[in-house]
C-alpha cells in the first residue's frame, strides 16, 4: 500500500487552475443542507431511448425534485454496471448516441437551467479516444460540472483526474466497502465536489444495501473529508431513498430504477411511447418525497 | 487529439536496455498496461500483487509448481522436428526457383494435459489462489480451452469453479462446455453485449466485484489489469525456457526465428519472453485476420486497431471512431477478442516483434496441411501461425531454425472444420449433396 500512497502523493500536487469560486455542486449541496435534507441525485443514460426523449426527461428532472443530475456516457463494455444500465447504454448507442451528442445534450439542458449540477458518468475509453484535453474543454464549455469515471482509480490519476481538476471540473471518486481506512486518504486525495459511496460490493442495480452498515461507512468517510457524501447502488424506491437519507448521507443516487421505467414503457420496437417521459419523471418525484421524508 | 497522436507513433525513439525488464512499478509496458479498474477491485488487485510477489520469491512455491508441471501437466513438452513439413516447404521453394526452406520445429504444447498451453498458467494461478486461501475460482473463456484447464485444476484441488462464456461461444464450442460441466464447473452463458469473449470477461469482473472476499479471478491470457499480464507471462515463459534448452541440445545454438498465434497472446508471450534480449532471434506474432483486414471482420488488434483502455489495461483495441468496442471475428473462437496483451502492444511499438496476420481460409489450409504431413491435428489458433510458416519458411535458408508454438490440439475444432469442409472433405457443408 505504501508504494501506492507514494505514487498518489506525488500526483497530488495542488491544481493551480482550479476555479476557487463556489461551484454549482457546492452551492446545491449547501442549499440542501440548509433545508435539513439529503440531495436527490438521479442517473439516466444520455440518449436513452433516443436523444430528444432523453433530453426531455432530463430537463424535467429538476422540477420533479432532482438536485444533482448524473448523465451516463454510453459504453459497449460497462464492467461495473448491472443489466439495466448495460441495456440502457446499448439502446442509446443503437439510437446513434455519441460523446459529441452527449455534450450536446448537456449544452441544450444548460440553455434552460444554469443551477443544477451535471455530472457525466462512464468509462475511460470513449474519453481517451475523444482526446482528454479536447474532451475537458468541450465538457466545460457545455456546462458539465464533474466527472465520475468508474475505471480510473487513484493509481491512474494523471490520466484524467488531475487534468480535469486543472480544467475546473470536479473529479468525483467512488469509495466502496473494500476501501479501508488505510486506503481512504488515497481515494480522497484528488476528489472534489462530493464522494460517491458505493453501498454494496457489486454492480449497479443489484442487491439492496444494509442501511445500518451504510450509516457506519458514511460516518467513517466523514472522519476523513468535509466533502458531501452521497450513497448509490441498489437504491430502488422512495422507501430506500428515505432509509439512505436517514443514515446521514448528504445525497442519495438512484439510477437503475429510473432506467427501468424507460425500459418498461418502450414499444415493441424499443421506441419511446407517450408513457415514457411521465413514468420516469413521476418516479423522480416519488424519490424526491422519499429523500425529504428521510429526515422528517 | 491525444489518442490519434498516440496511434501515429506512440513511443518512437525509446529503445530500452532490455526488452525483458517490464512492467514498471505501475504495471506499465511503456504506454500500455496499467490498472484501469473500479475502486471496489483495487484493494483486491493490490492483494494479488503482493501475494504474487511473495510467491514468486518463494522457492517452495516454485518447487510445488515444478512438481505438478512434471507429473500432472506432463512437462517438458517435446520440441519436435517437423521433417515432412520442412521437406514439403523446401519443395515449394524449389518450385519457385529457390533453394531455401527453413528447418521447422514444433513446440508441442498441444500434448499438455487438457490439450493446450492454457494449463501452464492455470496451474500457477490455482496454486497462488490456494496460497491466498481463496476457495472460489472464476474464469472467462472463449473457445473453452482456458475454461477446461481451469475446471480441470479446480477438480484436482477441490475448488468451486464458475466459468463465464459468451452465449455465442457456448453454442459453437459445445464439446468443451460439456467437458467443463463433467469436471464439476458451473458454466454461465453470458447474454450481454455481443455475447462473446469480451462480454464473458465483463461478466467475470462483475462477479469478482460482487464476491470480493471469497473469489480468485483466474484470467486466461496476458491481458487485464496489472499484475495479470506479467504474472500470466511468467507462468507461460516455461514454453520459451524449455525451447531454449531443447534447441541448444538439438542444434547447439538458438533458433533463428520464433512464431506464434495471438489472441490475447499468452502462448506467444510465453515463447517469446526468454528470447527478447537475443537480437539474432527474429520473432513473429500472428493475429487472426478473419475475412481479411480490409473486410473489417477480423480480430487483428495491432493490424486493425489503435490504443485504448478496456478490461483494466491500455492496449491496441478494435473500436469505432467514438471509442466503442467493436466485435472481433475469427474462425477460431480462441483468437476472437478485440484486444491484445499490453506487452505485445509495447513490443510492436518498439519494433522488437513483427506482428503479422492470417485469414480464416489460410488457417484452414494450414490446419489440413499439418494434419496430412505430420499426423498432428492442430487447433485452429496455432493454424494461424502455421499459415505464416508456409509463407515464411521457403524464403529462409535451409540452415534457418524456425520454432512454431503448437499451442493447442484440434480435437475441439473437428466438428467445426467438418461443417466447413464437408464430411467427405469435398467442400460440401454439413452433408449437403450439391
Amino acid at each position: 500500500m505504501s508504494a501506492v500512497e507514494a505514487k498518489t502523493a506525488a500526483a497530488a500536487q495542488p491544481a493551480s487552475g482550479v476555479a476557487t469560486g463556489v461551484t454549482r455542486i457546492d452551492a446545491r449541496f449547501a442549499a440542501c443542507k440548509a433545508e435539513g435534507r439529503a440531495a436527490l441525485v438521479t442517473f439516466l443514460t444520455a440518449g436513452d431511448p433516443d436523444f430528444e426523449t432523453s433530453l426531455g426527461i432530463i430537463a424535467a428532472l429538476p422540477a420533479a425534485g432532482a438536485d444533482v443530475i448524473e448523465i451516463g456516457m454510453p459504453f459497449t463494455d460497462p464492467m461495473a454496471d448491472g443489466p439495466s444500465i448495460q441495456a440502457a447504454g446499448l439502446r442509446a448507442l443503437h439510437a446513434g448516441q455519441t460523446q459529441v451528442r452527449t455534450l450536446e445534450l448537456v449544452r441544450r439542458f444548460r440553455e434552460r437551467d444554469q443551477a443544477t449540477p451535471i455530472i457525466l458518468m462512464g468509462y475511460y475509453n470513449p474519453i481517451y479516444v475523444y482526446g482528454v484535453e479536447r474532451f475537458l474543454a468541450d465538457a466545460k464549455a457545455a456546462g458539465v460540472d464533474g466527472l465520475i469515471v468508474v475505471d480510473l482509480p487513484p493509481e491512474e490519476d494523471d490520466e484524467l483526474c488531475l487534468p480535469a481538476l486543472q480544467a475546473g471540473l470536479a473529479f468525483i471518486r467512488l469509495a466502496t466497502p473494500t476501501t479501508d481506512d488505510a486506503r481512504l486518504p488515497v481515494v480522497l486525495a484528488n476528489t472534489a465536489g462530493f464522494v460517491y459511496y458505493v453501498s454494496i460490493t457489486g454492480i449497479t442495480g443489484s442487491a439492496t444495501p444494509d442501511f445500518g452498515q451504510v450509516g457506519a461507512a458514511i460516518a467513517r468517510i466523514k472522519r476523513h473529508t468535509s466533502l458531501p457524501v452521497v450513497v448509490g447502488f441498489g437504491v430502488k424506491n422512495a422507501g430506500h431513498a428515505a432509509a439512505v437519507a436517514a443514515t446521514g448521507a448528504d445525497g442519495v443516487v438512484v439510477g437503475s430504477a429510473l432506467v427501468d421505467r424507460i425500459r418498461d414503457t418502450l414499444d415493441g420496437a424499443g421506441k419511446a411511447t407517450a408513457a415514457t417521459h411521465d413514468a420516469v419523471v413521476s418516479l423522480a418525484g416519488e424519490l424526491a418525497r422519499g429523500v425529504r421524508a428521510g429526515r422528517a | 487529439m491525444s489518442a490519434s497522436s498516440h496511434s501515429a507513433s506512440p513511443q518512437a525513439g525509446q529503445r530500452p536496455n532490455s526488452y525483458r525488464s517490464g512492467p514498471d512499478a505501475r504495471g506499465r509496458f511503456g504506454l500500455y498496461g496499467g490498472q484501469f479498474v473500479a475502486e471496489t477491485l483495487m484493494p483486491l488487485v493490490h492483494e494479488l500483487e503482493t501475494a504474487w510477489a511473495e510467491a514468486k520469491a518463494d522457492p517452495e512455491f516454485h518447487a510445488e509448481l515444478q512438481r505438478h508441471l512434471a507429473t500432472y501437466v506432463g512437462r517438458p513438452s517435446p520440441l519436435y522436428y517437423a521433417e515432412r513439413l520442412t521437406e514439403h516447404l523446401r519443395g515449394e521453394a524449389r518450385k519457385a526457383g529457390g533453394d531455401g526452406g527453413a528447418k521447422i520445429y514444433l513446440k508441442r504444447e498441444e500434448l499438455n494435459h487438457t490439450g493446450s498451453h492454457k494449463v501452464n498458467n492455470v496451474l500457477g494461478q490455482i496454486l497462488l489462489a490456494r496460497r491466498m486461501g481463496k476457495q472460489r475460482i472464476i474464469a472467462e473463456t472463449g473457445a473453452g480451452q482456458h475454461g477446461v484447464a481451469t475446471a480441470t485444476l479446480c477438480a484436482r484441488f477441490g475448488l468451486e469453479c464458475i466459468v463465464y462464456m459468451g452465449a455465442v461461444d457456448v453454442e459453437r464450442q459445445m464439446p468443451n462446455v460439456f467437458r467443463m460441466r463433467m469436471l464439476g464447473a458451473t458454466v454461465v452463458p453470458v447474454e450481454s453485449g455481443s455475447r462473446t469473449l469480451k462480454d464473458a470477461m465483463n461478466e467475470a469482473m462483475r462477479d469478482w466485484v460482487t464476491n470480493v472476499d471469497s473469489t480468485f479471478y483466474c484470467i486466461g491470457t496476458v491481458a487485464g489489469m496489472h499484475p495479470y499480464p506479467a504474472m500470466v507471462r511468467d507462468f507461460q515463459s516455461i514454453i520459451g525456457s524449455e525451447t531454449r534448452e531443447q534447441m541448444l541440445a538439438a542444434e547447439g545454438r538458438l533458433p533463428d526465428s520464433l512464431i506464434a498465434c495471438i489472441g490475447g497472446g499468452s502462448n506467444a508471450m510465453g515463447l517469446f519472453h526468454p528470447f527478447l534480449d537475443d537480437p539474432e532471434v527474429t520473432i513473429y506474432g500472428v493475429e487472426a485476420a478473419g475475412h481479411g483486414i480490409s473486410s473489417g471482420q477480423h480480430a487483428a488488434s495491432i493490424a486493425g486497431g489503435r490504443p485504448g483502455v478496456l478490461h483494466g489495461n491500455r492496449t491496441y483495441l478494435l473500436m469505432d471512431a467514438d471509442g466503442q468496442i467493436t466485435e472481433a471475428h475469427s474462425i477460431s473462437a480462441g483468437l476472437d477478442y478485440p484486444g491484445i496483451g499490453p506487452e505485445h502492444a509495447w513490443l510492436h511499438d518498439m519494433g522488437r516483434v513483427n506482428y503479422l496476420s492470417a485469414t480464416d481460409d489460410e488457417a484452414l489450409a494450414a490446419f489440413q496441411l499439418l494434419t496430412r504431413l505430420e499426423g498432428i491435428i492442430p487447433a485452429l489458433e496455432p493454424a494461424h501461425a502455421l499459415a505464416r510458416v508456409i509463407e515464411l519458411a521457403p524464403q529462409k535458408p535451409q540452415d534457418h531454425l524456425m520454432v512454431v508454438s503448437l499451442s493447442g490440439r484440434g480435437d475441439k475444432d473437428v466438428p467445426q472444420v467438418a461443417d466447413i469442409l464437408g464430411p467427405n472433405l469435398d467442400g460440401n457443408r454439413g452433408g449437403a449433396q450439391a
